[in-house]
């Protein structure tokens, strides 16, 4: 009993430290990422903006991205800075539903973004409003060892008999086919996504996390039996349920697995853990149904003005300034994204590139099992996913849990 | 104030003063505790009849939550997980006597022993979470390395629904028996040489002595061990929170973290719900709490 309560204390000290030194500024920032190269990109973007502006005292607040995910929802009703980073989605929902977020439907108007951003319009959108900027996005996909596959003689699969057989040769060389780590549930969800996305298609799955369909759905089902052809003869790395995704890079650093159905951002991690470029590959997720039109997942990251904000009109500022193709070019080459403003360049990288080409062709573009479905259904999906690619032969019992949070979440 | 004693008339304030100051010294105390630990327990209480996610409307829902509850299988996990952790962590009572008792002798560095053994309930629980995770790691950890030796596959601890509580209890166990034993080495130093001398010329050893005289007169330490082993076993949350956050699907959740995660984590927000958890749990809490005081009170009236 104690405990929790005690993290809920560190929680609000740490958004009370968050908006303490706010007084005066005409520009408070909240972020979210502390990753040296992430935080390196954001300040240099907050730099130019002060050049820009030398005026403007600006204050930011760089914190730990699950310590922000808390600290949140403290200050944006106790102290709300004038920008915040935030996710778009139904993550932006809560805050939406609860008049926390300022819709900025006239900067989007008076910026052109309608234009410039109109692929990722859609998800900005809610009760026909948009409330915030998307500074940049990722693709997902398989990422393989090219070497590895090279060694056993296996071509990068493009369809779904091609990465069966493609898994049975590794597995017999005595590797694991595919890694994944989902002790924090997440990665499961990309796998489910893009199994379904391949299998039914951008629609269904929409009407899936729109809660229109039941899990039980009989092509829900088929999803589940395509991934029973992984998870029943061993393609996934054993002990998954114990390992984050950062610890399910190892066996794919080691060559010991030879793919990852991951996001872009794995990439630096990658290379940091001693792998060239060379040694990396990225394919689309194969195909499984021919006839479905080919869609991805690509999330995107975006910053918001709280509807508490001291100066919104400097934060629709700086929101214009980071929507600018020339910010959302450097800012994204940086942390080796792509950036959502179609005006701006692609970064050079190889898997920008490819990853650029993907989903620009792509029939539909998903944000993520946990950024389409409300957080609950999100969350009771996502355990049983993992439970499913621990037990299988679970698969009705855990379809029909998934139909009763479902009706309770969409009552 | 010499004048207090000529003066006939005493104050109000001075005749009730004898009275009165205990309760002056209490003010401060008694005003934070009724603030920070009485009210929010209604509150939590009054909250558990809502559907409410901390930000929007409070919509009253009656006993909805506690319906729901009962057909919520994360539920039942966790309150059996709760129950093998009552049960199990009691062990550290007998084994941390067993480690007193054998530590309870006067060898050359005797007290880098004792303090050896006391080393585990110093360390900070979530700096215990990371190293048995580590630990029980089938791929790197003594564990696997163990299974290997004997030529079998290693299990994977934390990842299977079955041994994963199993495993976080052992993790739990090795401060919390450090602690019993600390406990009972101070109870051991009070136990009289006489009565133990009395018992020898009786004929009494090994066990009987045990049984019989020295295990009566660790009564109050035994009482304290017990008392804290079961507070230490409802709020397993530290453990669980760091070696598995309830994980693999929910099976090693215990009441105190299943609470928080619906109400304060990621994907909860959920206060209704998660108050409807913690009500739960303060009532079997409250089972415990009053037992001990009214164990408490009896003790005083002797």
């Amino acid at each position: 009993m104690l405990n929790p309560s005690r993290r809920l204390l560190a929680a609000l000290v740490a958004s009370a430290a968050l908006s303490a030194p706010a007084f005066g500024a005409d520009l408070v920032i909240n972020f979210d990422d502390l990753n040296p190269d992430k935080k390196a990109a954001f300040d240099a973007v907050v730099a130019a903006f002060q050049e820009a502006n030398p005026d403007m005292e600006i204050e930011v607040n760089n914190q730990d991205r699950e310590a922000y995910k808390t600290a949140i929802r403290n200050f944006l009703t106790a102290d709300a800075p004038d920008v915040a980073a935030w996710y778009p989605g139904n993550r932006m929902a809560p805050f939406v539903n609860a008049g926390l977020f300022e819709p900025i439907s006239d900067l989007w108007e008076s910026e052109g973004l309608n234009e410039s951003f109109a692929s990722i319009m859609p998800t900005m959108t809610m009760n026909g409003e948009q409330w915030g900027v998307p500074y940049s996005y990722y693709q997902w996909g398989i990422y393989y060892r090219a070497d590895v596959l090279e060694e056993l003689g296996v071509t990068p699969p493009e369809t779904w008999d091609d990465l069966l057989a493609a898994c049975t040769t590794i597995d017999e060389a005595g590797k694991d086919c595919f890694t994944i780590g989902t002790k924090f549930l997440w990665t499961a969800a990309g796998v489910f996504d893009y199994l379904n996305l391949r299998t039914n298609g951008y629609d269904f799955h929409n009407a899936l996390t729109a809660g229109e369909v039941s899990f039980t759905d009989p092509k829900v089902v088929q999803v589940f039996e395509h991934w029973k052809e992984l998870v029943e003869p061993g393609h996934f790395v054993e002990n998954h349920a114990t390992m984050s995704w950062q610890d399910a890079l190892a066996p794919f650093v080691s060559g010991d697995a030879a793919m990852y159905v991951m996001g872009n951002f794995a990439i630096g991690a990658m290379t940091e853990a001693g792998l060239t470029e060379d040694q990396i590959g990225y394919i689309p997720f194969p195909t499984i149904n021919p006839d479905v039109p080919r869609a991805e997942d690509a999330p995107a990251d975006a910053l918001f003005i709280p509807s508490g904000a001291k100066n919104k009109e400097n934060g629709k500022k700086f929101l214009a300034f980071v929507a600018t193709p020339e910010i959302q070019t450097q800012w994204n080459e940086a942390i080796g994204q792509l950036p959502p403003n179609a005006n701006a360049t692609v970064g050079d990288s190889k898997f920008l590139q490819q990853g650029f080409e993907t989903l620009s062709t792509a029939a539909g573009l998903a944000q993520f099992f946990d950024r389409d479905a409300p957080a609950e259904m999100a969350k009771a999906g996502m355990e049983g996913f993992q439970e499913f690619m621990l037990n299988p032969d679970r698969l009705d019992k855990i379809l029909e849990r998934l139909d009763k949070v479902q009706q309770r979440v969409y009552r | 104030m010499s004048s207090t004693e000529t003066v006939p008339s005493y104050s109000w304030w001075k005749r009730n003063r004898m009275a009165l100051s205990p309760w002056l010294f209490l003010v401060p105390g008694l005003l934070f505790f009724s603030v920070y630990v009485i009210a929010p327990i209604f509150q939590s209480i009054l909250y558990s009849f809502y559907e409410w996610d901390g930000l929007g409307e409070k919509i009253w829902i009656g006993t909805r939550n506690y319906e729901e509850l009962l057909d919520d299988d994360r539920f039942y996990t966790s309150l059996k997980n709760n129950v093998i952790w009552l049960v199990l962590y009691m062990l550290a009572v007998p084994i941390g006597l067993g480690i007193a008792l054998f530590l309870n002798q006067t060898v050359t560095g005797i007290r880098l022993y004792k303090s050896l053994f006391f080393f585990p309930f110093v360390i900070s629980q979530v700096v215990v979470g990371l190293i048995f995770g580590w630990f029980y790691n089938p791929s790197f950890g003594i564990v696997g390395k163990v299974w290997e030796f004997f030529g079998a596959t290693p299990p994977s601890i934390l990842g299977d629904e079955t041994l994963v509580t199993y495993g976080i209890i052992a993790a739990g166990l090795w401060p919390q028996i450090a602690y019993c034993m600390i406990l009972y080495l101070t109870g051991l130093n009070n136990v009289s040489p006489d009565q133990i001398e009395a018992g020898r010329l009786d004929n009494a050893r090994g066990w009987k002595m045990l049984w019989y005289i020295i295990i009566p007169q660790l009564k109050p330490a035994t009482f304290i061990a017990v008392v804290v082993t079961v507070i230490g076993a409802l709020r397993s949350f530290d453990l669980v929170a760091i070696m598995t956050q309830g994980g693999p699907y929910g099976s090693s959740n215990v009441l105190a973290y299943y609470m928080f995660e619906t109400a304060l984590s990621e994907y909860g927000y959920r206060m209704g719900y998660g108050s409807a958890i913690a009500t739960v749990l303060f009532l079997i809490m409250l089972v415990y709490i009053s037992y001990f005081l009214w164990r408490m009170y009896q003790d005083e009236q002797q």
